[in-house]
């Protein structure tokens, strides 16, 4: 093992180097920013000043009793609230009376802002509260709750990412709501119609051959997708699980309508003097189509005039396209329908 | 007796040779003159030149330095001034008041006496001595004196340690110093501040290339360099008022004026201490060597330059000055603080024997030459 021996530099040379190495920082702009004139540039989220969204706190106490330092006092009462339900049981909920942190006493570890299970505590950024009297460090509900507006939104998902559970769930119920809404006008229009040309209900097909679409089973329901609208959804920038899941749902859907289409051909083979009934009112009334029957090429196209008010009325995209789609639906289906008529005339 | 006391070549050296452009034929208009040059170079150059220390030192450690008070944070020293000025006269208790109380005068006039000698430019200074340059260090050495009072009358083990490291700084430094200024003297052949300067005006080596003292005598440049620094208790010769040891030296215990009084001791001694460096080395008011000021080859002597030579010479000698400080800033921002041991060790096997060697040279070379 040999020692090597650091090369030693020649008396002098560290002294030029220290020189060296100063001098060349007076060419240099400071380091240093004049801070009441010049803001700092600061990090999106800096730790400056923790804030309290007051209406999301249960007063389940976690960060008072984790708090380090113990600056966070919090005083509550409990209120009774009526039973939702007749007959039910009346509920208790706790009410936040005061919330303060003493940010004389906070040594900024942010611990409050981790346990709070809640989501009623965040940092903000803003850390311009210095004080000349000590007592007005220590900030009550409503100070906090000013420094929520400086609270930055959460940072953004990673493309590709599923949405939040929260989040999925909202849209597939608004989904659903959208659905459930155009099949009753649909619906209602039926009616009318039917009511207006005194015609007979034209009865759905389902309903004649007395299967309830829900009650049918479907063989392979929750492997097989329906490639079209997975593709279709995936391109629209859903998430995978979502577009995997509307898929499998329209394959059910697409297999069990080939079902009852079979079912119905079979049914009419069968028994058939409803068709019979049809032609008979037929005769009576001027030949009118249930709107419903109408089949509309191109279905997904939209009109851009309810597109654009609902968007002007501070729809979302998504909504404003739904509506337009269904708005241009109905009026191919009426444009049709008028067209059959005149014919007809 | 009287007679006995003052040596008459001694009484002969202390009169004026070359008259100044603020002698008068009014006495007290012309002394008052004088005594305000001085003034002004203890109270606004020293305020400058702590100013440029303030800024340099700031800039060389990548910050900005004073900011707020003036342009810049020009008027940073005088916002100083008046908060000291403001602050509470905190004697200690166990304190020599009347030493105490005077400590800081004993240290600050010999400052104010040194700048009597110094010569600005052509004609401008106060009094020019046939024995400027003894006269120069001989007063710079009182202030120790200043020093070592406020050390001891502080009654602090602090005070008294750096006022006893300060006593024994300045004498171990004193010596190289002054061998290295005689050194100065010899090629001069005067020891009038005026007279060395103009000699460097005329100096040619060999005869023909024109040059200052500091060319043939880089050495005993270097070694006066270094002793002034030690003298001023510059750093990295600050032991006398070592911060992380003596917490402030001499001047823990003083506040408000007095300590302000010691503050611009130092920032005068540097003044001080960049003029006799720049009269004595780097050719005072010239502003390049075997290169005159304009208007002064007139006939009426070094005083007769005219306005714009005059003015021309004071800037440039203030700008050696400041360059000087610079450079002691500079030293004092890449160094670190010397051990006390380093310091006297560096002083009395070094520094004096190289000196000594110097004055040899020198004083061959004068003579072959």
């Amino acid at each position: 093992m040999s020692i090597t021996t650091p090369t030693k530099a020649p008396f002098g040379v560290g002294l030029l180097k220290g020189l060296g190495v100063t001098l060349k920082f007076l060419f240099k702009k400071p380091a240093t920013v004049q801070y009441p004139h010049v803001k700092p540039d600061l990090p999106p989220r800096t730790r400056g000043v923790i804030a309290l969204f007051d209406e999301n706190c249960t007063v389940c106490m976690l960060c008072a009793r984790e708090c380090p330092d113990w600056c966070i006092y919090i005083d509550s009462h409990k209120e009774k609230l009526p039973a939702q339900k007749e007959g039910g049981r009346e509920r208790t909920r706790n009410a936040l009376d005061r919330f303060a942190i003493d940010f004389a006493l906070c040594m900024y570890c942010g611990i409050c802002v981790d346990v709070c299970p809640f989501d009623a505590l965040f940092w903000s950024p803003e850390f311009e509260y210095s004080e000349y009297d000590i007592n007005g460090l220590l900030h009550e509900k409503e100070r906090l709750r000013e420094w929520a507006d400086t609270v930055p939104p959460p940072p953004a998902l990673d493309d590709g990412a599923d949405s939040p559970a929260e989040v999925a769930d909202a849209i597939a119920a608004k989904e659903n709501e959208l659905e459930a809404a155009h099949a009753k006008s649909e619906q209602a229009e039926q009616a009318e119609e039917a009511a207006g040309d005194d015609a007979p209900p034209k009865t759905k097909p389902a309903a004649k051959t007395g299967t309830n679409v829900a009650d049918m089973h479907v063989e392979g329901a929750g492997e097989q997708i329906d490639q079209a609208v997975y593709d279709e959804q995936i391109a629209a920038g859903k998430s995978e699980r979502m577009a995997r899941a509307k898929a499998k749902a329209a394959w059910v859907r697409a297999q069990k309508k080939a079902k009852l289409a079979e079912q119905e051909a079979s049914g009419g083979d069968g028994g058939g003097d409803e068709p019979a009934a049809d032609a008979g009112a037929s005769t009576d009334a001027p030949p009118k189509q249930a709107l419903a029957d109408v089949h509309v090429e191109g279905a997904g196209e939209i009109d851009q005039a309810v597109y654009d008010e609902q968007i002007a009325a501070g729809k979302s995209e998504r909504m404003a396209r739904a509506k337009a789609k269904a708005a241009w639906v109905r009026a191919q289906k009426q444009k049709q329908l008028d067209d059959e008529e005149g014919g007809d005339a | 007796m009287t007679a006995a006391v003052l040596d008459p070549a001694v009484v002969e050296g202390l009169v004026a040779q070359s008259a100044s452009l603020l002698t008068l034929d009014n006495f007290w208009l012309s002394a008052l003159l004088k005594i305000l040059l001085c003034t002004v170079m203890l109270m606004v150059v020293s305020l400058v030149g702590g100013y440029l220390e303030h800024k340099a030192m700031a800039h060389l450690q990548n910050r900005n330095g004073p900011m707020e008070a003036g342009w810049h944070g020009s008027l940073q020293l005088v916002a100083d001034g008046i908060k000291f000025i403001q602050k509470e006269d905190i004697v200690p208790q166990a304190a020599d008041r009347l030493v105490f109380a005077v400590a800081p005068g004993v240290a600050l006039v010999p400052v104010l006496l040194g700048f009597l000698v110094i010569p600005l430019g052509p004609g401008v200074w106060a009094e020019d001595l046939e024995l400027g340059l003894f006269y120069a260090l001989a007063i710079g050495s009182i202030g120790v004196l200043g020093i070592l009072m406020g050390g001891w009358a502080s009654a602090n083990k602090f005070s008294l340690m750096g006022g006893i490291r300060a006593a024994a700084q300045l004498i171990a430094y004193e010596l190289p110093l002054i061998l290295a200024a005689a050194a100065v003297a010899i090629q001069a052949g005067s020891l009038s501040l005026v007279d060395i300067v103009e000699s460097q005006a005329t100096m040619k080596i060999f005869g023909t290339v024109s040059m200052w003292f500091v060319f043939p005598q880089l050495l005993g440049f270097a070694i006066f360099v270094t002793a002034a620094l030690a003298e001023l208790s510059r750093p990295p010769f600050d032991m006398p008022i070592a911060d992380s040891e003596l917490v402030f030296g001499y001047m823990t215990e003083y506040t408000g004026i007095k300590f302000a009084m010691f503050l611009l001791t130092e920032y005068g001694g540097m003044v001080f201490m960049s003029a006799l460096i720049s009269v004595l080395y780097l050719g005072g008011w010239q502003p390049l060597p075997g290169v005159g000021l304009p208007g002064c080859e007139a006939v009426g002597g070094i005083a007769d330059c005219g306005a714009l030579g005059t003015l021309l010479g004071v800037g440039i000698t203030l700008g050696k000055i400041m360059a000087i400080i610079f450079f002691m800033v500079w030293l004092r921002v890449a160094y670190p603080r010397l051990r006390e041991d380093q310091l006297q060790k560096i002083s009395w096997l070094v520094l004096i024997p190289l000196s000594l060697a110097n004055i040899v040279v020198v004083a061959i070379g004068k003579v072959a030459l």
